[in-house]
C-alpha cells in the first residue's frame, strides 16, 4: 500500500512483514525509532510469534541475536555509530558462525568528536567483518533491501547490514509502497537454518580452530560472499517479479551510456547527485552516475565494467580513510588497475554537513576538467583548519582540537578553558 | 518544485507540522518530502524543518536553503536568526502573531514585497482555544494551504486525522478550519486594499 511515511516506520513494517521470531536492540539515535515501532508491534500483538527482547547495551544485542539464530530463529537488530562499535567483537562472531542475522545501520558519524549526524564510518569500518552490507538510496529502497536481506542471508547462512542514511532516510517523510504480507510470503521462505542448537539433538558451534583449519573457515566466508555477487542480482530479479519494482542489485548506473565522467556513490546523496548530473545534461556534459547497492560483497567486475568506457570517475563518499584517503575509492580503483582510467576522491558530508548541489556542480565540472587533487575534501573551511595548525605550531599547549575549533568558528557558550 | 522551511522552537510541533504537510500533498496524489534539520533537540530551543513537494519524484537531500514558503511558529525568533535567509523575493511569509508585520518591526520587509503573499495569524491562541495547548503548528499548515493554495483544507483535516483521533483530531480540525478561514478573509481585505 502507498502511503507517506517516516524511513523508520516503513523499515519497521517491513521488518514485521519478513515475519522475525526475536528482535532485540538498544536504542541508539538514528535507529531508535525502528527499534521502538518494532516493540509497539509486538506489545500489541500485531506480530507474532516475536519475542522483543531489551537488553543492556549493543554488545548484548548482538549476543542475544547470535544465540537465537543459533536455535534456529529468524534475528533482528539495529544500531548506529558507537552503538555498532561497541558490538564489535560480537559483529565477527556472527559472521565467523555463519549466522544469518539482518541488521539495519542508520548510518552515524563516529566519534570523537561526539556527533550524531550521518556519514558513513560506522558500517564501512566493519567491512572486513564478513556481513554483507547493502547501501539503500530512498526510503523505498530501505524496504526493499530488508526483505531482499533476509532471503539473502538465509540462503547463504551470512549476516548482512542493511545500511540506510541516519536522519536523511530514518528521519524523512516520503511516499513508499509497503508490500503485502502475501507478496513477503511468497518471497521470503521460512527460515530453514543450516545449523540448529537443539536440546534434543545436543551439539556445539562456535569451536577453537587452530592453524590447521583456520584459513579454511575464512575463505569459507570469503567464498559465501563471491556466491553473493551471483545472488544478489538474481534475487533482485525475483523481487521485480513479485513485487514489480527495481530495487536492490549490486550496482545501479544511471546516464552512463555515453558518459565520460561518472560519479560514485553511494546511499542517500545518489538522489542530489542525479538532479545535478541532469542539470549539466541539460547544459551538454557527459556525465553519469554510478551507484554502488552492494558494498560487501565488492563487485569488482560490475563497476569495472561500468566505467571501461568512460575517461575519468569521481567517487564523492561519506567516509574518510584517514592517513590514507577514501575508502569506496580504494575499493573502485582496485576495480579498474590497469584501466588507465583518472580517478579523483571526493570526501563530502562528514558528520552530517549537507552537500549541496552547488557545491556538486563545482566539484564535477573540476573533475571534467581533471583539475582535482587526488583527494579533495568538499566544503572544507581551510581557514579554521589552518589556524589550528599555526596555533599548534606557535604553542605546545594547545588544547583541544575539537573546542577550539567550536571556539574559532563563533559556537557560543564552548570553551576550553574555564572562566 | 515548491520548497517550504518551517523555523520553531522544541515542543512547538515543528517536524510534526512538516510531516503534515507532507501527508496533506501525498493525499491530492503529489509527491513530498519532509524533513527535521537534525540536532541534540530541546524544548525551546530553535528548530528548523523543511518540506518539499512536486508532481514527480524528488530525490534532492539537500537542505532548504532558498524556500518559495517560510512558516515562522515563534516570532520571538526573529531576533536571534536570520529567519528570511534565502527567501525567494515573490515567497510566501505566514507568521505566526496577534500583532501586525509592522507592529513588531516587521514593516520595511513587508514594503518591499508582494502583500498578497504575507499573513499574520494568532495561531498559538487558536490552538489554546480549540485545543487546549499553546502549538501553533496545526492551524499554521491550515493558514500556510489558504494563504498558498497549494494544498486543500480537506487534505490538511485528512493529515490531521491520520495523526490524531477522538477530541484532539476534533480541536485540530476546528483550529484548522478557523485558522484557513482567517487567512482568506485576509487575503480578501488585502485584494480590496
Amino acid at each position: 500500500m502507498l502511503k507517506q511515511t517516516e524511513g523508520s516506520k516503513a523499515v519497521a513494517e517491513a521488518i514485521a512483514l519478513c515475519r522475525p521470531e526475536i528482535i532485540c536492540a538498544y536504542p541508539i539515535s538514528p535507529q531508535t525509532h525502528i527499534v521502538e515501532a518494532l516493540g509497539e508491534m509486538v506489545k500489541a500483538g500485531e506480530l507474532t510469534p516475536c519475542e522483543f527482547i531489551n537488553v543492556e547495551s549493543e554488545f548484548a544485542a548482538m549476543s542475544v541475536a547470535i544465540g537465537s539464530s543459533a536455535a534456529g530463529a529468524r534475528s533482528y537488530t539495529a544500531t548506529a555509530s558507537q552503538g555498532l562499535l561497541f558490538m564489535v567483537e560480537a559483529v565477527y562472531n556472527a559472521a565467523g558462525l555463519g549466522l544469518p542475522i539482518v541488521m539495519t545501520v542508520a548510518n552515524r558519524a563516529i566519534g570523537a568528536p561526539i556527533n550524531i549526524w550521518n556519514d558513513h564510518s560506522d558500517s564501512l569500518s566493519q567491512r572486513d567483518s564478513g556481513w554483507m552490507q547493502l547501501f539503500a538510496e530512498t526510503n523505498q529502497e530501505a524496504v526493499d533491501l530488508h526483505i531482499q536481506a533476509f532471503r539473502l542471508a538465509e540462503e547463504l547462512s551470512m549476516p548482512i547490514m542493511v545500511c540506510m542514511d541516519g536522519f536523511i532516510l530514518t528521519h524523512a517523510f516520503e511516499r513508499v509502497d509497503i508490500p503485502s504480507q502475501e507478496q513477503v510470503d511468497a518471497y521470503l521462505p521460512p527460515f530453514e537454518p543450516r545449523q540448529v542448537l537443539d536440546p534434543a539433538e545436543p551439539m556445539s558451534i562456535g569451536a577453537m580452530v587452530g592453524p590447521e583449519a583456520f584459513m579454511e573457515v575464512k575463505y569459507l566466508a570469503h567464498a559465501k560472499q563471491m556466491q553473493a555477487i551471483e545472488l544478489i542480482p538474481k534475487l533482485a530479479d525475483e523481487f521485480k517479479n513479485i513485487f514489480g519494482r527495481d530495487s536492490g542489485g549490486l550496482i545501479r548506473t544511471y546516464q552512463i551510456e555515453d558518459a565520460e565522467t561518472v560519479v560514485i556513490a553511494m546511499g542517500s546523496i545518489l538522489g542530489t547527485i542525479k538532479d545535478v548530473v541532469d542539470e549539466m545534461r541539460a547544459e551538454g556534459h557527459k556525465i553519469g552516475v554510478l551507484g554502488i547497492i552492494s558494498f560487501r560483497p565488492f563487485p569488482l567486475e560490475q563497476v569495472r565494467a561500468a566505467l571501461i568506457k568512460s575517461k575519468r570517475f569521481i567517487v564523492l563518499e561519506k567516509s574518510l580513510a584517514v592517513g590514507m584517503g577514501g575508502i569506496v575509492a580504494t575499493n573502485v580503483r582496485m576495480a579498474v588497475t590497469g584501466s588507465g582510467l583518472r580517478g579523483f576522491t571526493a570526501i563530502a558530508g562528514l558528520g552530517g554537513r549537507a552537500i549541496p548541489k552547488s557545491s556538486l556542480h563545482k566539484l564535477f565540472r573540476q573533475a571534467e576538467k581533471e583539475e582535482l587533487e587526488p583527494v579533495t575534501f568538499v566544503d572544507l573551511d581551510w581557514a579554521a583548519v589552518n589556524k589550528q595548525l599555526e596555533r599548534e605550531k606557535q604553542t605546545r599547549r594547545s588544547g583541544p582540537i575539537a573546542e577550539n575549533m567550536l571556539h574559532d568558528k563563533g559556537i557560543v557558550g564552548v570553551s576550553a578553558k574555564f572562566g | 518544485m515548491f520548497q517550504i522551511r518551517i523555523h520553531g522552537r522544541g515542543g512547538q510541533g515543528v517536524v510534526t507540522a512538516t510531516e503534515m504537510l507532507s501527508v496533506a500533498a501525498f493525499e491530492e496524489g503529489r509527491h513530498a518530502q519532509a524533513f527535521p534539520s537534525f540536532g541534540s533537540e530541546r524544548t525551546g530551543a530553535p528548530v528548523v524543518a523543511f518540506c518539499r513537494i512536486d508532481d514527480k519524484e524528488i530525490r534532492l537531500r539537500e537542505p532548504i536553503m532558498e524556500p518559495d514558503a517560510l512558516i515562522i511558529q515563534d516570532p520571538t525568533l526573529l531576533h536571534q536568526i536570520d529567519v528570511f535567509a534565502g527567501l525567494k523575493h515573490d515567497g510566501y511569509v505566514l507568521l505566526n502573531t496577534h500583532h501586525t508585520f509592522e507592529s513588531i518591526g516587521l514593516g520595511d520587509f513587508v514594503k518591499e514585497r508582494d502583500h498578497r503573499r504575507l499573513c499574520t495569524l494568532p495561531a498559538t491562541q487558536l490552538g489554546l482555544k480549540h485545543v487546549g495547548r499553546p502549538i501553533p503548528n496545526v492551524p499554521l499548515i491550515a493558514g500556510f494551504a489558504a494563504l498558498s493554495d497549494m494544498i486543500k483544507l480537506e487534505s490538511v483535516i485528512k493529515a490531521i486525522n491520520e495523526k490524531f483521533s477522538g477530541k484532539v483530531a476534533e480541536g485540530n480540525i476546528a483550529a484548522a478550519t478557523e485558522a484557513y478561514a482567517l487567512v482568506k478573509e485576509q487575503m480578501k481585505e488585502h485584494s480590496h486594499a
